[in-house]
């Protein structure tokens, strides 16, 4: 069967998509940023809370790492209003996605915790740290070097995350391209571009995680 | 009250009518699953092979190749999946959503799964490829003696997690219509059931397939961390 | 006609110029002994021979008919005649020992499996290592690994061998016993062209030393010569600096 290509049609639309793209880094980065704080509330629970603490943060984490997000969010969205709990499609998707990135970044951040050295802290320690001191200068700037990599792939791995959120009908870039397919009827070419887009979002996004590694912790990371 | 409830949605949800489905739709997520990963690192170590490649004609191909991996990082699976599934619908009319599922896999397989295998090659110190090179080894023997033995352990177990992690994105499939676990427990909850009930089912029963595997997955990296990819002298030991 | 004849040998790594008008002789069963600062070259001289590094001019004779490095089956042939053992070893970690001195005679030069067996363990015996056959690499130390990689590249019955500071990674205890090896070749008349630091064991075992500096020849000559009474200033200065610890 023969298709004709118009891109034409596709491309004027683009402003469309770029409102999309607006709300992917929105929720991105909503997600991110929740899902660290959980990520590194579940982590400390994981290393430093007594057995109670330690379970509890091992069932969830495990819970969410051998579940796919997507059922996360049925459950969530199709699920919870059965008790009377009922999330709008974009907060239900919020929710889910911070809480399985959560479980994710909690693992990253446990293997920094566990990275520190001791003789790097007792060499604080006889230079006369006081405890705060050497957690401050010492632990922090260790465990932030040694995991930046991880966190920063998974900030990307999350924004290519964010695509299911269309479907439970969130105009982010996936979902707002299908609903304009559903108009011009040209998913192919609308599609093409999206996947475009990403790439770029993606790269732009390695690049400047890239950099800041580089400034901000002296951390080298692939550019690309 | 909710007892009630509760046991009415087990008696449906284990019930005859749903119970060979449920099974079929198991089965359709782990095929995918085994089919598509496994194409996938078939074809991500013949891409692998092709980046070797020497002259122009080579570097054209590296260059294909690179581009083809590069691009298909950065999407998203179900992006991946709408492509194929809007690609083929183009020009196939009447494909099966199971074969456009296995495409969309396979593509998004073969792309991660390269770079596993591009790692793994790149870790043999580069010292006894020297070695080789100095005694006339060519290329490919290099390869078939030196590089792959010891890439290999170095491999398995980036591949084999990409793979079982690779159960949860599955369920994105279902949104073209391909009948698999979650497709099914959408069906279900459609037909009247409890959300609540149903999709925690169903989040156990991925957690029923993921766990387990996982924590071999686990025990086999331990397993090959001690292994060295070994190629003793079987042929010319005395017997 | 020499054995070996190196003139105006000529190497760059990108834009660095590591080798210019680089001249060598070596007769058969002649061992001269390359010495020199680190970035001198030295450790080129043995790669571009080898066919490791291409050379950028000169030329390179073996008995006296010219040797190219252009292409594949060019490089090849040099590589039948010379044999390099390096500084690192560079034994295959997925081997045994057994299996890395007979891997390359079996499926490079496809060689009978009895003999290539029989030569292997022989050569392995000469080098001390005759209960280690099935051993791999990373349960041997330095000293025998080196020792391996020894026979490794005798097993391809080279008419040169070219090693490339063979014990300046190993520990000093492990020394002696790859040096012992070197000499028992140089009592079968081995052609050997040695980049090494050990100046006691370059003053014993080489009939010449050259010693390079830059890309090029300082100084030449038998080695109590050269290393006691050197003549030029650069080479007074380099073993003045050596010899003082």
């Amino acid at each position: 069967m023969h298709y004709t290509f118009q891109f034409g049609v596709a491309w004027q639309r683009l402003p469309d998509l770029w409102q999309g793209a607006l709300l992917t880094l929105e929720l991105g980065l909503l997600t991110y940023w929740g899902g660290a704080l959980l990520g590194l509330g579940l982590a400390s629970l994981k290393t430093y809370g007594g057995p109670i603490g330690k379970a509890l943060a091992n069932g969830y984490v495990t819970f969410f790492t051998n579940t796919p997000a997507l059922i996360q969010i049925y459950f969530i969205f199709w699920g919870l209003p059965d008790v009377g709990i009922v999330f709008s499609a974009f907060n239900a998707v919020l929710l889910g996605l911070t809480l399985n990135t959560g479980a994710y970044l909690c693992e990253i951040m446990r293997a920094g915790f566990l990275s520190v050295r001791r003789p790097e802290m007792e060499a604080a320690e006889t230079l006369g740290f006081s405890r705060w001191q050497q957690i401050w200068h010492v632990i922090v700037p260790h465990i932030v070097k040694t995991i930046y990599p991880a966190l920063a792939n998974y900030a990307v791995v999350l924004m290519l995350g964010t695509s299911m959120a269309m479907i439970f009908g969130v105009e982010e870039l996936s979902g707002r391209a299908y609903n304009v397919a559903s108009e011009n009827y040209r998913h192919l070419e609308m599609f093409t571009l999206v996947a475009g887009m990403y790439i770029l979002l993606t790269m732009f996004a390695s690049l400047l995680l890239a950099l800041v590694g580089r400034a901000a912790f002296r951390v080298k990371t692939r550019v690309f | 009250m909710i007892v009630h409830k509760v046991v009415d949605q087990l008696a449906r949800f284990f019930g005859p009518d749903n119970l060979g489905l449920l099974w079929q739709s198991v089965g359709m997520t782990i095929a995918l699953t085994i089919i598509g990963c496994g194409l996938g690192f078939a074809f991500a170590f013949l891409i692998t092979l092709a980046r070797q490649s020497r002259g122009l004609l080579g570097a054209v191909l590296r260059i294909i190749v690179t581009l083809f991996v590069e691009v298909f990082r950065r999407i998203p699976f179900l992006v991946v999946t709408y492509l194929v599934l809007f690609g083929i619908a183009a020009f196939v009319k009447g494909a099966s959503l199971f074969l456009i599922a296995i495409v969309a896999i396979c593509i998004y397989a073969t792309a991660y799964l390269s770079e596993i295998i591009r790692t793994g090659f790149e870790s043999v110190p580069h010292q006894q490829i020297e070695a080789a090179s100095a005694m006339n080894f060519s290329r490919w023997q290099t390869l078939l003696h030196v590089i792959l033995p010891q890439s290999i352990p170095v491999i398995l177990p980036p591949a084999i997690a990409f793979m079982i992690a690779f159960i949860k994105d599955t369920s994105l499939v279902s949104q073209i219509g391909v009948f698999e676990l979650s497709f099914r427990g959408k069906e279900l909850v459609n037909q009247g059931m409890s959300g609540l009930f149903v999709f925690g089912m169903i989040a156990l029963i991925y957690f029923a397939l993921s766990y387990p595997l996982t924590r071999l997955g686990r025990w086999l990296e331990k397993r090959l961390a001690s292994s060295r990819g070994q190629e003793p002298e079987r042929q010319l030991r005395q017997a | 006609m020499h054995h070996l004849e190196v003139k105006n040998l000529s190497a760059s790594y990108g834009k660095l110029r590591v080798l210019s008008g680089f001249n060598l002789t070596l007769s058969k069963g002649e061992i001269v002994s390359l010495v020199g600062p680190s970035g001198s070259g030295k450790s080129t001289v043995l790669r571009v021979l080898v066919g490791l590094t291409p050379p950028t001019g000169g030329e390179v004779f073996i008995d006296g008919s010219p040797v190219s490095y252009r292409s594949k089956a060019d490089i090849k042939s040099v590589r039948d005649r010379m044999a390099i053992v390096f500084q690192q070893y560079n034994l295959f970690q997925n081997m045994d020992v057994l299996r890395n001195v007979t891997i390359a005679p079996l499926k490079i030069k496809h060689w009978p499996k009895q003999e290539v067996e029989e030569d292997a363990r022989r050569l392995l015996a000469k080098v001390g290592l005759a209960e280690k056959l099935h051993v791999y690499p990373d349960q041997l130390s330095g000293g025998q690994q080196q020792r391996v990689a020894i026979a490794r590249a005798l097993a391809l019955q080279p008419e040169i061998l070219l090693l490339d500071e063979v014990t300046s990674a190993l520990d000093p205890e492990l020394v002696t016993e790859v040096l012992d090896t070197i000499r028992a070749l140089a009592k079968e008349g081995m052609t050997m062209l040695i980049v090494s630091h050990e100046m006691a064991f370059v003053k014993e075992i080489a009939s010449r030393v050259v010693l390079i500096d830059k890309g090029t020849v300082v100084e030449e000559g038998p080695p109590r010569q050269v290393i006691d009474t050197p003549s030029t200033e650069r080479a007074k200065e380099f073993f003045g600096k050596i010899l003082r610890h």
